[in-house]
Order: C-alpha cells, then sequence, then structure tokens
C-alpha cells in the first residue's frame, strides 16, 4: 500500500479510474497515480487470470497494463495523466475490434 | 497529431537515451556544432537515475540526496547544446546501420543518423521468488521512481528484501521522508565479503565508500536488518499479505506485509543493441550480458556505440564520462580536426575516479545463486505464467538452449520480450546442461524490441523501393 507525501506541491487534476472520480497530481503516470490511490490491481492476466499490480515502472515489465480512454494494452507507467482520462483495469486478454 | 513528423529525416548523431550516458553524449555533439537527436522514452530527461529531475515534487531538500540534483545540470547542458531532445520517444529498433526507427506518441518514423549512440541504461536484475508476481510486491528501482517523481512512499507494513546499494538508498531516502520500514531482508551472501574485502583498498579511495558507509549506518541505526536471508516468499490471495524468509542459519519467520520491495542489482539493458547484431558477452563477475565495446563505447558495427550503465554497469557519474567519450568518438569521425584533447583526458579522469572500487561493490553484492536460479513451481517467465521446472523439463526433452525452448514454452515471447526473465533462463539451463552462460547464450531479440500496434507500422511513410517490394504488377 502507498500514499501520497502530504506535503506534495500540485497542481491536481481529475481522473475517473474504474469510473470513479480520483485526485491525482499533475506528471503522475497512470500506474503511479493509481498506487497513489489504493488501486494496487491493475489488471488479471491474459494466461490465467490471476491479478497484477505495477511491478517496475520504467517500462520493463507491462504488468501495469490497462485501459485509457478507451484503448486496451497501455503501459500504465509510460502513460502521463490527463485532466478527465478514463483509466478502466483489465480483464485478461484484450479485445480485438468491435 | 503525428509527433514523429517533427524529426528530420536525418541527424549527424542519434542518441538513445536521455540519462547521464545520453544527455553527456547529446551535450558534446551539440555543442560541437552536429545536429544531434536526443531520443527518450519517458516523458521527461533525467533517465531512472535523475528521474523527474526537472519537475520534482521536492524542493532541493535532503530527501532525495545532494547526488540526485546534479542531474539538472546535465539536462540544462544537453538542451542549452542545441541537441533535439524529444520525449515520449520509444526506439523500437535499428532496421538498417544508420537508421532508427522511432515511435512518438502513436506514430511511427524511421530516421537516419551517421551514428547512433545507445544510452539504454540499466534494468533490475530478475528476482524471482515465489510470490513475486502478486499486486504489492514491486521493485526497489520502482518504488524510487514512485517517489522521485510523485512522492508517493509507502503506508503500512513494508518490507525491502535482496542487496545491492540502491537498496540502502531508497532506505535512506524513505527516512528522510519520515516512512516507516519495518524490515530489510539483506540477501548478500556472507561469503562474499572475503572477496570483496580483497578490492577493498581500492574501494577506500571511492567517492562512494564516505557516501555508502553514511547511508548504511543511518539506516542500521532506524530499519531492523536480517542478515543472511537465503530465502523468501510473498504470500497472498489477491495481493501480498506477508513475507516469509529463511536465513542460513535456518532461522524462520513470518512478517506481515503490505509491500515487499525487491531488488538485486541492476543489469545492461541490452534489447535493442541484442536486436542491431552489436556482440555481446556474458561478465563472470556482473552475471550479466554485456556488449563488446572498446574504451569509447564504439562496437565493431561502424555506426553504433554504447555508452553508460548499458555497456556494463558503473554508475551515473561513469555513465556522463562513457557519454562524452562515444560523442568524442562521433564527432572526430565525423569532424576529425575538431579539438578535442582537452576534453578526453578530463572525461578519463572522471571515468578513472568512479570506476575505482567498482569491483569491490561487484564482488560483495553479487546475488546468492538462491535467489537467480529458481526451483519448482516458482514464476521464471511473468509475462506467459512459466516456471522453473517447466524450463528445466525442456532440458530433459533436450533442448539446447533458450531459442529452442521458448518453442515449448512461449516463454521469453510476452511483451516484456524476455527482459524479467532472460537471464535467469540462461542460468537455468546453463546450470543443468553443465555449460557456461556464454555457452548456453540468449534469446535472439529482434525488431520491434518494444511492442507497437500494426497500424503503426501500416502508416510507415514508405518510399519507391519499399512500395515496389510489396505491389502486385
Amino acid at each position: 500500500m502507498l500514499r501520497r507525501l502530504t506535503d506534495a506541491p500540485g497542481p491536481f487534476l481529475t481522473v475517473f479510474i474504474d469510473g470513479v472520480a480520483t485526485r491525482v497530481r499533475h506528471g503522475d503516470s497512470v500506474a503511479a497515480a493509481m498506487l497513489a490511490s489504493g488501486h494496487s490491481v491493475c489488471r488479471t492476466t491474459a494466461v490465467s487470470g490471476t491479478p497484477r499490480g505495477p511491478y517496475c515502472l520504467m517500462g520493463v515489465c507491462f504488468d501495469c497494463l490497462v485501459t485509457v480512454d478507451g484503448a486496451a494494452n497501455r503501459q500504465g507507467c509510460m502513460v502521463q495523466v490527463w485532466e478527465g482520462m478514463r483509466i478502466e483495469s483489465q480483464r485478461g486478454k484484450r479485445e480485438i475490434g468491435p | 497529431m503525428n509527433a514523429a513528423r517533427e524529426l528530420h529525416d536525418r541527424y549527424d548523431v542519434g542518441v538513445v537515451g536521455a540519462g547521464p550516458a545520453g544527455l553527456a553524449a547529446a551535450t558534446l555533439c551539440g555543442r560541437a556544432g552536429l545536429s544531434c537527436v536526443l531520443l527518450d522514452e519517458q516523458p521527461n530527461p533525467g533517465g531512472q537515475i535523475y528521474r523527474a529531475v526537472t519537475n520534482s515534487p521536492f524542493g532541493q531538500d535532503t530527501v532525495l540526496g545532494r547526488d540526485y540534483w546534479r542531474g539538472q545540470t546535465l539536462v540544462s547542458a544537453a538542451i542549452d547544446s542545441g541537441a533535439h531532445y524529444v520525449a515520449n520517444a520509444i526506439v523500437w529498433g535499428l532496421l538498417r546501420p544508420d537508421e532508427i526507427a522511432v515511435s512518438v506518441v502513436g506514430g511511427s518514423r524511421q530516421i537516419r543518423a551517421a551514428r547512433i549512440i545507445l544510452a539504454t541504461g540499466a534494468i533490475e536484475r530478475p528476482f524471482p521468488i515465489k510470490g513475486w508476481t502478486l499486486p504489492g510486491v514491486m521493485t526497489a528501482g520502482a518504488a524510487q521512481i514512485l517517489l522521485k517523481s510523485s512522492a508517493v512512499v509507502p503506508m503500512g507494513r513494508t518490507v525491502l528484501a535482496g542487496c545491492g546499494p540502491l537498496l540502502w538508498l531508497i532506505a535512506w531516502q524513505y527516512l528522510n521522508a519520515g516512512v516507516w520500514i519495518d524490515a530489510i531482508l539483506d540477501t548478500t551472501p556472507v561469503a562474499n565479503w572475503s572477496r570483496a574485502l580483497r578490492q577493498a583498498p581500492a574501494f577506500a579511495a571511492s567517492p562512494y565508500m564516505a557516501k555508502g558507509l553514511r547511508l548504511i549506518v543511518a539506516v542500521r541505526r532506524a530499519v531492523r536488518v536480517v542478515p543472511g536471508v537465503v530465502e523468501i516468499a510473498a504470500e497472498g490471495n489477491e495481493r501480498i499479505e506477508a513475507v516469509s524468509y529463511r536465513t542460513a542459519r535456518g532461522r524462520s519467520e513470518r512478517l506481515p506485509a503490505d509491500l515487499l520491495l525487491l531488488h538485486q542489482g541492476v543489469v545492461p539493458s541490452v534489447n535493442l543493441a541484442i536486436s542491431a547484431n552489436v556482440a555481446h558477452r556474458w561478465s563472470d563477475k556482473q552475471l550479466c550480458w554485456v556488449p563488446c565495446v572498446d574504451s569509447y563505447g564504439s562496437t565493431a558495427l561502424p555506426h553504433i556505440a554504447i555508452a553508460g550503465d548499458g555497456a556494463g554497469i558503473m554508475g551515473a557519474e561513469a555513465a556522463d564520462a562513457r557519454g562524452r567519450l562515444a560523442a568524442i568518438a562521433a564527432i572526430l569521425a565525423l569532424k576529425p580536426k575538431y579539438p578535442l584533447a582537452t576534453e578526453e583526458r578530463a572525461a578519463r579522469r572522471f571515468l578513472h575516479k568512479y570506476q575505482r572500487g567498482r569491483a569491490f561493490l561487484d564482488h560483495l553484492y553479487q546475488p546468492s545463486p538462491n535467489f537467480r536460479r529458481p526451483r519448482g513451481d516458482i514464476l521464471v517467465c511473468r509475462c506467459e505464467e512459466v516456471t522453473a521446472q517447466q524450463i528445466l523439463d525442456t532440458v530433459a526433452l533436450g533442448c539446447p538452449g533458450p531459442n529452442q525452448m521458448k518453442a515449448f514454452l512461449r516463454c521469453g515471447m510476452g511483451p516484456c520480450q524476455g527482459r524479467l526473465c532472460g537471464l535467469t533462463v540462461t542460468e537455468l539451463m546453463a546450470e543443468a546442461r553443465g555449460l557456461s552462460c556464454a555457452d548456453i547464450g540468449y534469446y535472439r531479440l529482434r525488431p520491434p524490441v518494444k511492442p507497437i500496434t500494426l497500424a503503426e507500422i501500416a502508416s510507415l511513410p514508405t518510399n519507391e523501393a519499399a512500395v515496389k517490394a510489396v505491389a502486385r504488377e
């Protein structure tokens, strides 16, 4: 479990994590924003369906894959938050096409 | 929008990675009047060591330590040099010797560069233990990135485990930030001390010694440190609930935990260089693949040099010097009369200073075989969920190395492209077959070395030859 140091300066903005409005810091990666607000699980795996959370936070492990504004398989640690971003945790494999 | 379009078609020098080596290299090339592009996959320059140094949530206080802020000087020098810095630029292949394939915010481009300097840095060594895929288990490097870029710190019961300077540094930074640590499980093999101490005189002259001692003393005063740990398991269902461990003396304990931070050193990030056919050798001292380079970082391929920790682990300060040396070779190749003798002497002096005593750290923090060659149902490949036993079974089937094994198990074929299983697989198969790691070899890596969409490849700008290659008459 993680938290943000209380004196961390802003600016802050609002994103929606699995539909819930959440205050995050400008400059946060999606993965950092999720961890700082108590979301330790980003996805379930394509192979066995077990839960995973961010592991390396530097673009190496691909465990923080999430859906960002409808685009699946985004590396949460490599995308910075923007105002109004919709972040959804991923269940299993991404679906291809409509 | 296609940010990749803003790139030029050609540069004199292309530098990949904006950590200390890449920043220093780009600075010299820019100052020498060469057109230089500095491509970095992160949103801000600095690499992992100086991560977020230009937009830190911290003032220049004592939380991160003084050395961190040196990164600001490196970044401003690179920006002021006239080098073209491009953020969020993911280099996914060196398709021809002078061609860099790069994806910027979802759009790809191929650009040409007469010289290419790879400064792709290091990644953390895999730490395969039972339960290392549970949410709530992360690397110490990940924890440090959260601290540096977002001021996010542990809450609840926190355990650090492993060995290496970074483990002590993050613990010290947490103490500065007022964060509680329940325990540090020290996996440094006791036997390492005797070999390391032979290198102690050189280390005593290293600038790292005073800093290291200061950190370790401060941390030991405040945190419970368990030495001689030989087995660690993370336990839990949906997320980590406890860490259990055993020491060499046979003592076991189960610690309730909300967060486990693992670290056993860093290794060169080799995927891009290997995919470009740069020859690599196995380092018995650092237990990883390192590219074959000369004292300028030049490889056997005339256009490609490698600088910084990507050419073998030496740390941030040495990376700066190695970036400068690679730049000097590039500048001299393009502008043979450009005066660089003074610059080169300074870079070599600086490198010598920070190289001193490295052997001590290499010996002392060489991770234990227990944590490099897991057994049984411990996952080796996180992406495809392949266990140590499954890999050993393919050796029994007659697989000679990683490339035959992966055809059976898909191990190494997931999105991380072997970054978190490759070293473990090489070591496991070498041991099982009674061969050296050099004999067993590594995965055959090919571009794209980072996943990109088919749409990106399909929309690459084409030339006449490319159209002819696929068009039906």
